[in-house]
């Protein structure tokens, strides 16, 4: 019964979604894809965030950073090279910049990492405001057109690439690695781990699919400028996104990403004015009521009767 | 080079510095000692500020006087939220570290609450109003009088405070919280209160540093998230938990940030973030930390 159900978990439901989730264009109208196309956006930003950050419990709030430097690859490339290509430079350059993220906030313990990485998002905005407006001499910049089914793919193919190489991280042992990282840096240094080196490696590779994202997520936004790009929002909405689904497992973060997204397109559409303030509001809320998330709080209630018993 | 500028990088760096000094002193008692990364300090300032600009348009107050509106005000708004929602969440994180986290990000809705309040309330458009907006010659030199005004209040609410947190009973035991709660809760403070007469101490210094902005500069509901930026700058710099440090590092960046915008001021916030960033890397204690 059990192994049964493990099947169906791991391998049934997982296929039947992507196989939804492939075949979605063909029988519903442009709008939903579209509207997909935004979800599948974040599930990439959330779930390459809980992929650094939920084991080794750094939090970053940088995300919007990466993701602007994939933007902006697409914006200043995309003329010059073909669109696979783009994308792949977004990626590339992000986990670059991530590398040397990485290198420089090797000292940084527990919440000042936090504190860093939300200054680096202000520091790269302001800079490229900056260099924009006095050596660009523009204030954004426009971007090649790319049809709303392609874009849906290439995003479609970075979730499973992101989704994938998360799960192939947990199971191998880079994911315990990471784990004893959030648990006991220094007894995970004791022990032998080069903590250092999978420090920066796995966090760089976190801004890598960011990056990805970035330069498919442009094309599709048609104009940006720094503010649209490094908007600090977005350093936000993945944490809130993995926090409320759930960060333990592979599906919190998808599950949270895609509940969330739809909450907040429903609240945009119906209140377009109260909107920001509805999203504070559920933000609160969230980080009160939802300290475990979704899945946690599946298991809270599942385990609940058992629990009741047993203290009787 | 003449005096003049030289007077005015000067006095604009005092303005600048202590007013950061407030924000930071502000952010440290709610982050140094009660261990709320507030990321909605800024959103205090800006309402402080609309407080004064709607006691002078409706009422026809004083901005001056109106420092003594906005600071309760702000308290009471400070000390309503950390009780609400900031001690809740303390109640129900295991450790503090996990209420770090929890109480910055439940922080970050509240700068989206406070925000989108003031922009359904006030209107997005721009506001200011006029106050002592004429010059006074000192020294041969001529200068606006609002900005005078500004300083000397600025630097004596600067005064004030440290005396309050220096030689009062009750600024003594929010040096001890600040230390070890634990020990503090031993020696018979009552740690909680304290806590939240620290948040709403912080945000009554925003308020009233708001309160001082508007009457140099136009208002807006969006115009507070550069005043958070700059006062966790101070922070850094002075080391959390270290008022002084606050005090003395939001002069130094003020100074800083006055010859810069003199250069280019374009580059003020860039500059300001790289001495943020060397400080994070060099000394993440602070530069005067503990």
């Amino acid at each position: 019964m059990d192994h049964t159900r493990a099947f169906l978990k791991t391998s049934v439901f997982p296929s039947l979604l992507v196989l939804v989730l492939a075949t979605l264009p063909f029988y519903t109208p442009p709008y939903t894809t579209v509207a997909v196309t935004s979800i599948l956006m974040y599930v990439v930003l959330t779930v390459s965030w809980a992929m650094f950050c939920g084991p080794t419990r750094y939090m970053s709030l940088a995300t919007a950073t990466f993701f602007g430097v994939g933007m902006y690859t697409s914006a200043v490339l995309g003329e010059r090279l073909p669109f696979p290509l783009v994308v792949a430079c977004g990626g590339l350059f992000s986990f670059c910049i991530g590398l040397l993220t990485g290198f420089i906030c090797l000292r940084l313990r527990g919440f000042y990492f936090a504190i860093f990485t939300f200054g680096l998002n202000e520091l790269v905005r302001n800079f490229a405001l900056w260099w924009e407006a006095h050596v660009a001499h523009t204030v954004g910049r426009w971007l090649v057109l790319v049809d709303s089914l392609t874009i849906y793919y290439y995003m479609l193919a970075i979730v499973l690439l992101t989704v994938f190489v998360t799960f192939l991280i947990g199971r191998s042992r880079y994911g315990l690695i990471l784990y004893s990282i959030g648990e006991e840096e220094e007894a995970a240094a004791h022990i032998g781990i080069n903590v250092t080196r999978y420090r920066i490696f796995f966090f760089a590779l976190s801004c890598l699919f960011m990056g990805l994202a970035g330069a498919v997520m442009a094309t599709k936004w048609a104009y940006i400028d720094p503010r649209i790009a490094f908007n600090s929002i977005l350093n936000f909405t993945p944490v809130l996104m993995a926090l409320f689904g759930g960060v333990g497992k592979i599906y919190g973060p998808i599950l949270g990403a895609g509940v969330l997204t739809l909450i907040s397109e429903l609240l945009l559409s119906r209140f377009p004015y109260y909107y920001m303030l509805l999203y504070g509001i559920i933000f609160i809320v969230i980080i009160s009521f939802l300290p475990e998330g979704l899945v946690g709080f599946m298991k809270k209630w599942r385990k609940a009767p058992a629990v009741a018993e047993s203290i009787r | 080079m003449s005096i003049k500028l030289i007077f005015d990088v000067a006095i604009t760096g005092l303005i600048m510095g202590g007013l950061y000094a407030l924000i930071a002193m502000g952010l440290n008692l709610q982050y140094g000692v009660a261990r709320v990364l507030n990321v909605s300090h800024g959103e205090f300032v800006m309402v402080g500020a609309f407080i004064t600009y709607f006691a002078h348009k409706l009422l026809g107050i004083n901005p001056l006087l109106s420092l003594a509106l906005s600071g309760p005000i702000l308290f009471l708004i400070g000390l309503f939220v950390y009780r609400t929602l900031f001690q809740y969440l303390k109640r129900s994180s295991e450790s503090l570290d996990v209420f770090e986290g929890r109480s910055m990000l439940a922080s970050f809705g509240l700068l989206y609450l406070i925000q989108n309040i003031a922009l359904l309330w006030w209107g997005p458009n721009v506001k200011a109003y006029s106050y002592l907006n004429y010059p006074v010659r000192f020294l041969s030199l001529t200068f606006e009088a609002n900005r005078l005004v500004a300083l000397l209040f600025t630097l004596v609410m600067i005064f004030v405070f440290y005396l309050f947190v220096t030689h009062s009973k009750v600024g003594k035991a929010i040096r001890a919280a600040a230390q070890n709660e634990k020990s503090a809760q031993l020696m018979g403070i009552n740690v909680p209160s304290v806590l939240g007469l620290c948040f709403g101490l912080g945000s009554l210094l925003a308020g009233l540093a708001g309160s001082i902005v508007s009457m140099m500069q136009e208002l807006t509901p969006l115009m507070g998230f550069p005043y958070l930026i700059i006062a966790m700058i101070v922070l850094v710099l002075g080391g959390a938990g270290n008022i002084l440090g606050s005090l003395l590092g939001g002069l130094i960046l003020g100074g800083v940030t006055s010859v810069v915008m003199f250069v280019d001021p374009g580059l003020t916030l860039v500059v300001s973030y790289v001495i943020f960033a060397l400080i994070l890397l060099i000394r993440p204690e602070g530069v005067l930390g503990r």
